[in-house]
């Protein structure tokens, strides 16, 4: 209960009631009545508005969007079209026909997989380097150019290059995702370890803890909070470019089917695929956002 | 009397910024006994936290030499424990965690896990915390943070102790209570302690010797006044103890003649 309604004991039974106090006792009850119910109001409207707003704007941007497909025929599909067109895409993610024609979800998957793999050692290796890169100062230094000049190359940009070196596609998409997700890691490990309180390590210091009970006690720990701002950015970067080398690459893979459709002119496919590829993207989002959570409860209390 | 456990010799340190050096104590000496309880008080930035340092060895001096049982002290070490001011407890570990970690450094090669965890929970058990050593540092209070601090440092078993204004952020019922805890402690372990902190009282309740630092630059110790007030203190008695009043009034005298932001009125002759 959030209000205690009755808040005084009601007089003896045999004495008789004093009018006054009695009327307050009403006015008080109504006020906190309404109080109560006010607040319930507010909750349930807040409430509503969180999940009827997106709605709202959802329905209002395929309306227009509905519009707009009728009143021009012949440029870009409209939801209903795009409905009638690739029912099977939508409805039946799982057909396989051997080959590339296999529904969305055998795609999504193989892509997945890559930035798995991909992802996984730009995860290692990232957050390796830059506990390194923080802790020695003069590595840092040295390599902190070459860092800041390398992370604003694209995602295609790499492919030549790791074609012409790895010779083959399936290593050369593994390496475009891992070159491009590594940066963010590495520049947000280094900076959470050389953000550590000079508290942690003046305990360090007194334990005489090893560099290595002091890597996984005291580093790892306290630039949990840094190293999955990292992670967060570089799992969306590695997304955006598997999507794109597998343009390029072919074979099964989200970023091909896209290529495919649009070389066929199938153009409600392609929409079907989008929708897909965003979906999947705010899922590994929300992934490795939760996971650093769970990992660093904890870490920021004072 | 017998050879000093803790002694500092004409230490002298200076910290360098941009060229320019300022010095923060001149020609400290000083001299600790096992099992003696000493304070050290002064006004805020008068380098008394510096001394501390010098003695947990995370400040290098820059002449003179800090000795602990005739060795000099090169760098920080688990025999000389510090209770740092902020607790400094690690938050992503329990309260259990925190203080098992320091035995398991310390005892891990000679001893078994059941050893180990005994040890951990004696250590929580001497500041009265075993009932929350599953809580996180961030779900407990002041004190009792304050509290996990002292049993971390106390599970190393240091020759001598080191509290930094360890109540210093504490309001003042749970300060008094953390005051007869470590009172108690040092009762009980007679353990060898350095507590420097910046409120009279607490300094005299304490210490068996109260050591006084002029102001900084340069501070040197002033005084060192002598707490003949027999043990056990009790907080309420020793208000009536002539011996406590006595040191009381001689450390209020001589803060009061070192303070540079609101000079003492000249006493009449």
């Amino acid at each position: 209960m959030p209000f205690e309604v009755h808040k005084m004991t009601a007089p003896q039974s045999d004495t008789p009631a004093d009018p006054v106090a009695d009327h307050n006792q009403i006015l008080l009850a109504a006020a906190q009545a309404k109080q109560i119910a006010a607040s319930r109001r507010r909750k349930l409207a807040d409430k509503a508005g969180n999940y009827l707003m997106p709605l709202l704007t959802v329905s209002a941007l395929l309306l227009m969007w509905e519009a707009l497909g009728t009143a021009f025929p012949g440029g870009l599909p409209s939801p209903s079209m795009v409905l009638m067109d690739a029912q099977e895409l939508i409805f039946n993610p799982f057909y396989d026909r051997g080959g590339v024609d296999k529904g969305l979800f055998w795609h999504v998957l193989t892509s997945l997989s890559r930035v798995g793999i991909g992802f996984g050692l730009a995860a290692v290796c990232g957050v390796l380097l830059g506990a390194f890169l923080g802790t020695v100062d003069w590595a840092r230094k040295g390599t902190d150019p070459i860092i800041q000049v390398l992370r604003t190359v694209p995602p295609l940009a790499w492919l030549p290059i790791s074609l012409a070196a790895l010779r083959e596609a399936q290593p050369s998409a593994l390496f475009v995702i891992f070159i491009t997700s590594i940066w963010p890691i590495v520049i947000n490990t280094m900076v959470g370890v050389r953000n550590i309180p000079q508290d942690y390590v003046n305990v360090a210091k007194v334990l005489r803890l090893t560099p290595g009970e002091y890597f996984f006690k005291i580093m790892l720990p306290a630039a949990t909070p840094h190293i999955f701002t990292g992670l967060r950015i570089g799992v969306g970067m590695s997304w955006l470019a598997i999507v794109a080398s597998e343009m390029l690459l072919g074979g099964v893979g989200i970023g091909f089917f896209i290529w495919d459709q649009y070389n066929s002119s199938r153009m409600s496919d392609i929409i079907v695929a989008l929708v897909w590829v965003g979906l999947v993207g705010f899922v590994l989002d929300r992934l490795v956002a939760l996971v650093g959570q769970y990992v660093s409860r904890g870490t920021t209390a004072d | 009397m017998s050879k000093p456990l803790l002694s500092l010799e004409n230490i002298y340190v200076d910290f360098e910024r941009d060229g320019v050096i300022s010095q923060v104590l001149e020609n400290v000496s000083l001299s600790v006994h096992k099992g003696e309880f000493l304070s050290i008080i002064g006004h805020s930035g008068c380098g008394k936290s510096t001394l501390l340092n010098v003695v947990a060895g995370l400040v290098p001096v820059t002449l003179g030499a800090a000795l602990l049982d005739n060795k000099e002290i090169k760098g920080p070490g688990p025999e000389r424990a510090v209770v740092f001011q902020n607790h400094s407890l690690l938050p992503w570990m329990t309260v259990y965690e925190n203080v098992r970690l320091a035995v398991a450094k310390l005892y891990g090669a000679r001893e078994n896990l059941k050893q180990l965890h005994d040890r951990t929970l004696h250590n929580l058990e001497l500041v009265k915390m075993t009932h929350a050593k599953d809580k996180r540092p961030g779900e407990i209070s002041g004190g009792m943070k304050q509290r996990v601090g002292i049993a971390r440092a106390l599970a190393m078993e240091p020759k001598v102790l080191l509290l930094d204004e360890p109540f210093g952020a504490l309001d003042a019922l749970t300060r008094a209570h953390l005051q007869d805890t470590v009172m108690e402690l040092h009762e009980r372990i007679r353990s060898t302690v350095l507590m420097i902190t910046h409120d009279v009282d607490e300094a005299v309740l304490l210490a068996d010797r109260v050591v006084m630092m002029t102001n900084g630059p340069k501070a040197r110790i002033g005084e060192i006044v002598d707490v003949k007030t027999p043990r056990p203190r009790d907080r309420k008695q020793v208000l009536q103890d002539a011996q406590f009043i006595d040191c009381r009034r001689s450390i209020v005298g001589f803060l009061e003649a070192h303070d540079h932001a609101h000079p003492a009125p000249a006493e009449p002759a």
